[in-house]
């Protein structure tokens, strides 16, 4: 943590605003993702993740200060900043369904030498599949794709949303032993519902509401604070902190996700 | 019978030019949203220079007409990058916008061609084997019908090949279904929208000058008319995918035709009757993504 601290972090957004139709959905979001580990970035649904996410790389109009890695980019096409080393997994995991799992591969390889080895390692699934659309994939294939996409290239960074939305215990499972073992060469800022996983992966958190940062800190300590977490996120976390078991887990994202629904 | 197959072959025939009309509406739609009523002019343009090169070169040779065809399509190709690079990509997602500027250009482009050519359709000579007809089942073909047929369906196998074999196939493909994406994967895309206006203005190019030999002239109105065919074809088939433009291209084509045989020239109406069925029961067209 302290080398971290000294390292300085890989990615600084300093009031960050973004409009989706005339609407303000960031709004001065100022936050860091340190160059090491997993920074969680929390909220209940529609407080604006995804789309400080998207704001980040220009998917949408914004504006502030977003610098990576020391440099500031954004100014720069969205093209330009992951190509300077981002790796994007987006909500619902936006394959391209009417390619292959190997053309969704091929689309996403930016570097001279793209890492196909260590995809294949991580999804021999995907190889098996290759010359099938995408778009016939199950939920979790997809997503497999999605994050295959992103770890083909070296990056500065992942960015990744939502990755075991609809999933699957097992396929949760799964992806969040992808990403910590991504984690251990790459920062990420995951967005992620089931407080389970963001307990398991998590160093730091940011947690939004109404598109402003409301709490930033240690992501245990956030979620141990069960009148906090009540507060920011509307769910009791006791329930996941005492039982572990893959069926309290799939209990809690689902009420989670019918809370989310529900607002 | 004789009837029914010379209908088909003249349909099919005129089915070709809208494909080559249509196959760049629907992928410049597909893939940047703009509805181009620009195209029209690329066509138009095409017609010009390739009958220009044929009147210079001696208008009834094969070889002349088969130059008459490349220059053609280099034309419509050259306008049409043109027109996305100077006029499109400042509007990018500006869709009123981008709509005010095509049907300008259009608008514009007819008075220039008025300038250039004169308001007075030109009247067209090919190789004289264009004038003959080849008998099919007792009816007497016009053998232009044929050279176009061929023409189109050779632009619709290599658009294929290119679509499905080549990187920026693939990124067109991918960028038809979410372009937004294909960004966020690092890809200039814009790179592929100028490629896109350019291919789609070659086809029309090229379509300009089977045109002319198909009606027998050029004017500066060629294009118009048949853009509006197009686009109901590009709407029909499905915005954005190829293989519909081809099929509704085919369809729209020979029920005009045989509509305007057996049901007193009510062509073009049942055509927009068969819209309004498309639009009611499948908005998104024959093959078109769902939105
Ligand atoms: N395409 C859109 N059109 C209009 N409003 C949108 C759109 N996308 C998101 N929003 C609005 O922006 C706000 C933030 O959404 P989002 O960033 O997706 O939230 P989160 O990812 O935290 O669930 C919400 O109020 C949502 O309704
Ligand atoms: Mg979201």
């Amino acid at each position: 943590m302290t080398a971290t601290a000294q390292a300085g972090p890989i990615l600084r957004i300093e009031g960050l605003n973004a409009h989706i139709a005339g609407q303000q959905v960031v709004e001065d979001v100022s936050f860091t993702v340190p160059a090491t580990g997993i920074t969680a970035l929390l909220g209940r649904n529609g407080v604006g993740k995804t789309s400080t996410i998207k704001a980040i790389i220009g998917l949408i109009d914004r504006s502030g200060l977003v610098e990576l890695d020391g440099v500031r980019v954004e100014k720069e096409p969205t093209y330009k900043i992951i190509r300077s080393g981002v790796g994007y997994v987006p909500e619902d995991r936006e394959v391209f369904s009417k390619l292959t799992v190997a053309e969704n591969l091929r689309l996403a390889e930016r570097d001279a030498a793209p890492r196909r080895q260590l995809v294949e390692e991580l999804f021999p699934d995907l190889l098996a599949r290759s010359g099938q659309m995408a778009g016939t994939l199950s939920g979790g294939q997809q997503q497999m794709v999605s994050l295959a996409r992103a770890l083909l290239n070296t990056n500065k960074i992942l960015l990744v949303d939502e990755p075991t939305k609809g999933l699957a215990p097992k396929i949760v499972a799964e992806v969040a032993e992808t990403l910590a073992e991504a984690a251990k060469t790459v920062p990420i800022l995951l967005v992620e519902q089931n407080l389970q996983v963001v307990r398991q992966l998590a160093a730091g958190a940011v947690v939004l509401s109404g598109g402003k940062v409301v709490h930033t800190g240690n992501a245990l300590e956030f979620l141990d604070d069960d009148g906090l977490t009540q507060r920011l996120l509307g769910v009791s976390t006791e329930a996941v902190s005492h039982e572990a078991s893959p069926h309290a887990e799939a209990r809690h994202a689902a009420a989670s996700q019918e809370k989310g629904a529900a607002l | 019978m004789s009837t029914v197959v010379l209908l088909l072959f003249t349909g099919l025939g005129l089915g070709a030019l809208y494909f080559l009309v249509a196959a760049g509406l629907s992928l410049i739609y597909g893939l940047m949203g703009v509805l181009n009523f620009a195209h029209g002019a690329f066509l138009t343009l095409g017609a010009f220079t390739g009958w220009e090169i044929a009147r210079r070169t001696g208008a009834d040779s094969w070889w002349t007409f088969l130059l008459s065809l490349l220059v053609g399509a280099v034309a419509g190709a050259v306008f049409a990058a043109f027109t996305e690079f100077v006029l499109i990509r400042r509007l990018y997602r500006r869709h009123i916008e981008q709509v005010l500027i095509t049907v300008g250009l259009s608008l514009a482009a007819v008075a220039l061609f008025d300038g250039i050519w004169g308001t007075d359709a030109v009247f067209i000579q090919g190789p004289a084997w264009f004038k003959e007809t080849t008998e099919i089942l007792g009816a007497r073909i016009p053998n232009d019908r044929f050279i176009c047929i061929i023409a189109a369906v050779l632009v619709l196998l290599a658009l294929v090949f290119f679509l499905k074999n080549t990187r920026y196939g693939m990124i067109i493909r991918a960028g038809v279904e979410n372009r937004s994406m294909v960004t966020a994967l690092g890809i200039d895309v814009r790179k592929a929208f100028t490629l896109v206006f350019t291919i789609g203005g070659a086809a029309a190019g090229l379509g300009g000058v089977l045109a002319s030999h198909y009606f027998g002239y050029v004017s500066p109105l060629l294009g118009g008319s048949l853009l509006i065919f197009a686009f109901i074809v590009t709407v029909i088939g499905g915005l954005g995918s190829l293989t519909g433009a081809a099929i509704a291209a085919v369809a729209v084509a020979v029920l005009q035709q045989f509509a305007n045989f057996y049901l007193g020239g009510t062509g073009d109406f049942v055509v927009v009757l068969a819209l309004a069925l498309v639009l009611l029961f499948r908005p998104s067209g024959l093959l078109g993504r769902t939105s």
